[in-house]
């Protein structure tokens, strides 16, 4: 193992936000495939996320990967009532959007159209940034993800009572403050541990 | 399995009481409910401190809730946590007077040169104190002002960052402990605090 970071002098950084599938290279040397711990492929929960260099850098720590990647899944997938999918996307991509992670921006606003079918619209968002004018729940949903993103946090109750009157109960409320809350969490590590590329 | 009658910690950060509408909220999602806590578990229970110290993680996350907001539950919970750590001598006082100076607002930053660089956005870069490098030890020193990075301008993160929590003693496992440790309080923070509107 290295003690200095890695470099990748070839790769073509993208310098606009995309629904195209980016790359993405680590800065620290990713646990190698073939040397992972049962405990770290545990840690990856789907062993297919073994060949994604992020996953097998994060499998240093495995037991907060394992807990992180579970309650992802959850946040995202488990649309049991409250905030549909799309809107769950839409917040990770505008989430991303407002901190500038062109990474998370182009998987998340990919899932956005794919379960919206309004391609047009996602794509708005990453060209014009968070302050687009869509429609009132989609724009309720990004200003409600923008707010929860600025430190100090400037998400409040009229967040709230906009969600309210365009017809969200608290859970699916709740389910758009964790997606939000979620892609704080990922942002950090997705731009802090390595770089996306132009594939 | 999860207890209806016990809070976790993101019901105490949220002030959600048993059987209140938050409540019945959260154990409709009792997978998110289950490995929001393990997450916490993993981070300030179960780590491993061979990597990354109980005094380390607990003043990394006591700096990233001081620096959104000095007086919310975040702060307070996990100051009392490293308040109560035998090797946390002067540390608190320190977190604090640090997060006063540091604190700003969010998120701004650079983007790579291109058509985005005219959303770049300046604002201050964090260095602690070289009189309170004393208290905090060149490990903790490196890694506070790595956590100002990380809460205020991710998008300026670069791999030179890195280079200096190795070169302050940082291996590649604890910079991910790390940078769990400042991605995780980031939601959590924000979870909290948005449950706790939602309620309220």
């Amino acid at each position: 193992m290295t003690a200095t970071t890695l470099d990748h002098p070839k790769a073509a950084i993208p310098t606009v936000f995309t629904q195209d599938e980016l790359g993405w290279n680590a800065w620290l040397d990713p646990v190698p495939e073939e040397a992972l711990t049962e405990r770290q492929k545990e840690g990856l929960v789907d062993i297919a996320r073994a060949k994604s260099p992020y996953f097998r850098l994060l499998a240093h720590d495995p037991d907060i990967l394992r807990a992180r990647t579970l309650a992802d899944k959850d946040i995202f997938y488990n649309t049991r009532a409250g905030l549909p999918r799309a809107e769950r996307e839409l917040a990770a991509a505008a989430v991303s959007r407002s901190n500038g992670c062109i990474y998370c921006a182009s998987v998340h606003a990919r899932f956005a159209t794919t379960h919206s079918k309004r391609r047009d619209d996602v794509q708005r968002l990453l060209d014009e940034g968070v302050g687009v004018d869509i429609d009132p729940l989609w724009n309720a949903v990004i200003e409600a993800s923008v707010a929860l993103t600025a430190t100090p946090i400037a998400f409040d109750k009229s967040h709230v009572a906009k969600l309210r009157r365009l017809g969200l109960d608290d859970l699916a409320i709740a389910d758009l403050i964790h997606a939000a809350s979620f892609f704080n969490w990922a942002n950090r590590l997705m731009l802090s541990l390595g770089e996306p590329e132009i594939r | 399995m999860t207890d209806h009658a016990t809070p976790d910690i993101l019901d105490r950060l949220a002030g959600v009481s048993v059987g209140s509408t938050l409540d019945v909220v959260r154990h409709e999602r009792p997978e998110t409910r289950r490995n929001v806590q393990a997450s916490y578990d993993a981070l300030f229970e179960t780590g491993d401190e061979a990597e990354v110290t109980a005094t380390e993680r607990h003043a990394v996350a006591a700096f990233v809730a001081l620096l959104h907001d000095a007086d919310g539950p975040a702060a307070n919970h996990y100051l009392q946590l490293l308040e109560q750590r035998p090797d946390a001598d002067g540390l608190v006082g320190v977190l604090r007077s640090q997060a006063k100076r540091a604190a700003t607002a969010g998120p701004y930053g650079a983007y790579p040169s291109g058509p985005l660089s005219r959303e770049n956005l300046a604002g201050p870069i964090f260095s602690t104190e070289p009189s309170d490098r004393a208290v905090l030890g060149e490990r903790l020193s490196a890694a506070l002002d790595h956590v100002h990075l990380l809460v205020f301008h991710l998008r300026d993160a670069q791999a030179p960052h890195l280079a200096l929590l190795q070169q302050a003693g940082w291996n590649t496992a604890a910079i991910v402990t790390l940078s769990q440790i400042v991605a995780f309080l980031s939601f959590q923070i924000r979870a909290a605090q948005g449950l706790r509107v939602l309620g309220s």
